[in-house]
């Protein structure tokens, strides 16, 4: 391991900001994308539930 | 053995199959995640020409990979869906593109976090980056000729049509830095040559790749379902049979 301690192992070597920048933003994206999928899925399964709840509503209306 | 693989063609079974995979793709994905960046920034040796900043290329290269192979996979189920008139098929083309788009976008922004301290420029208008962002406008291209076309059945195909024609970029993108004098490096690992990097920096790397392409499986397949229900709107591919069953009886 090359890393003496913690803040040598933020700065990068000089090159933190750069290197930081890549992984959060790409840790970031992939967060948003999956949150975004899971309120997606929230919404659809409550359509799907309404669809189902007003197709027996006629049936049995 | 044979397997009858029309069968999980028919959306009621690739509807749960899919749901039963994503937790699968998902936890593998975020272990190997968790061990490629282990050995990345705590195994890998420093850089001897680029120091620490070379760090970038266990999220720039799995990125810049998914962004094209995701485009040729797009491509192709969009090629399915208009040869066999596949509905399943164009569904899968519109799950994916989002997602490739998203790696193209981080290819181009941890490039230019690479680009700064190594060549002094955030950006330049060379060969590998400029058709890097055209693919991003292609991913644009035939997510919004989706948007912007009501009748489904139109804009899968015009999307379609929009996606196979693009996909001439990629081997572009690909083969850029051998065909045009880039600034952008050649390729550090090839079928021909083998690698030029430290076995534990290939390895970081290819862990990464791995994990990205499980990653982008998991949510690819979780927007897939969105996608079908969202648009066939058909409550029968419910995981359980018993569902309509459970509603009524929750009433």
């Amino acid at each position: 391991m090359q890393w003496g301690s913690a803040s040598e192992f933020f700065a990068m070597g000089g090159y933190g900001l750069y290197v930081w920048t890549s992984f959060v933003a790409t840790a970031l994206c992939m967060v948003w994308e999956v949150l975004s999928l899971w309120r997606r899925r929230v919404a659809v399964r409550a359509e799907q539930r309404a669809a189902l709840l007003g197709g027996i509503d006629e049936t049995t209306a | 053995m044979s397997v009858n693989w029309s069968k999980y063609s028919a959306p009621q079974t690739f509807y749960p199959l899919a749901g039963r995979l994503i937790p699968w793709f998902a936890c593998v994905a975020v272990v190997l995640m968790g061990i490629g960046l282990y050995m990345g920034f705590f195994i890998a040796p420093t850089d001897f020409q680029q120091g620490e900043a070379y760090r970038i290329i266990f999220v720039h290269v799995p990125a810049a990979w998914m962004s094209m192979f995701l485009y040729v996979v797009m491509a192709v189920w969009a090629g399915v869906g208009m040869g066999l008139n596949a509905r399943l098929s164009f569904m899968m083309a519109q799950a994916i593109a989002p997602t490739g788009a998203m790696f193209t976008f981080l290819a181009l922004l941890t490039g230019a976090m690479w680009g700064k301290p190594t060549w002094g420029a955030w950006w330049v208008w060379d060969a590998r980056l400029t058709s890097e962002l055209i693919l991003l406008f292609q991913y644009a291209g035939v997510m919004l000729l989706r948007t912007s076309i009501d009748d489904v059945r139109r804009a899968d195909r015009a999307s379609a049509v929009f996606a196979l024609v693009g996909v001439v970029n990629v081997p572009i993108i690909y083969f850029s830095v051998q065909w045009w004098n880039t600034l952008h490096q050649g390729a550090s690992v090839s079928m021909a040559t083998g690698s030029k990097m430290a076995s534990t920096m290939l390895m970081a790397m290819l862990l990464m790749t791995v994990a990205f392409w499980l990653y982008s499986i998991a949510v690819i397949l979780a927007r897939v379902r969105c996608v079908m229900v969202e648009r066939e709107s058909s409550p029968v591919w419910d995981e359980k049979p018993t569902a309509v069953q459970e509603t009524v009886e929750a009433r």
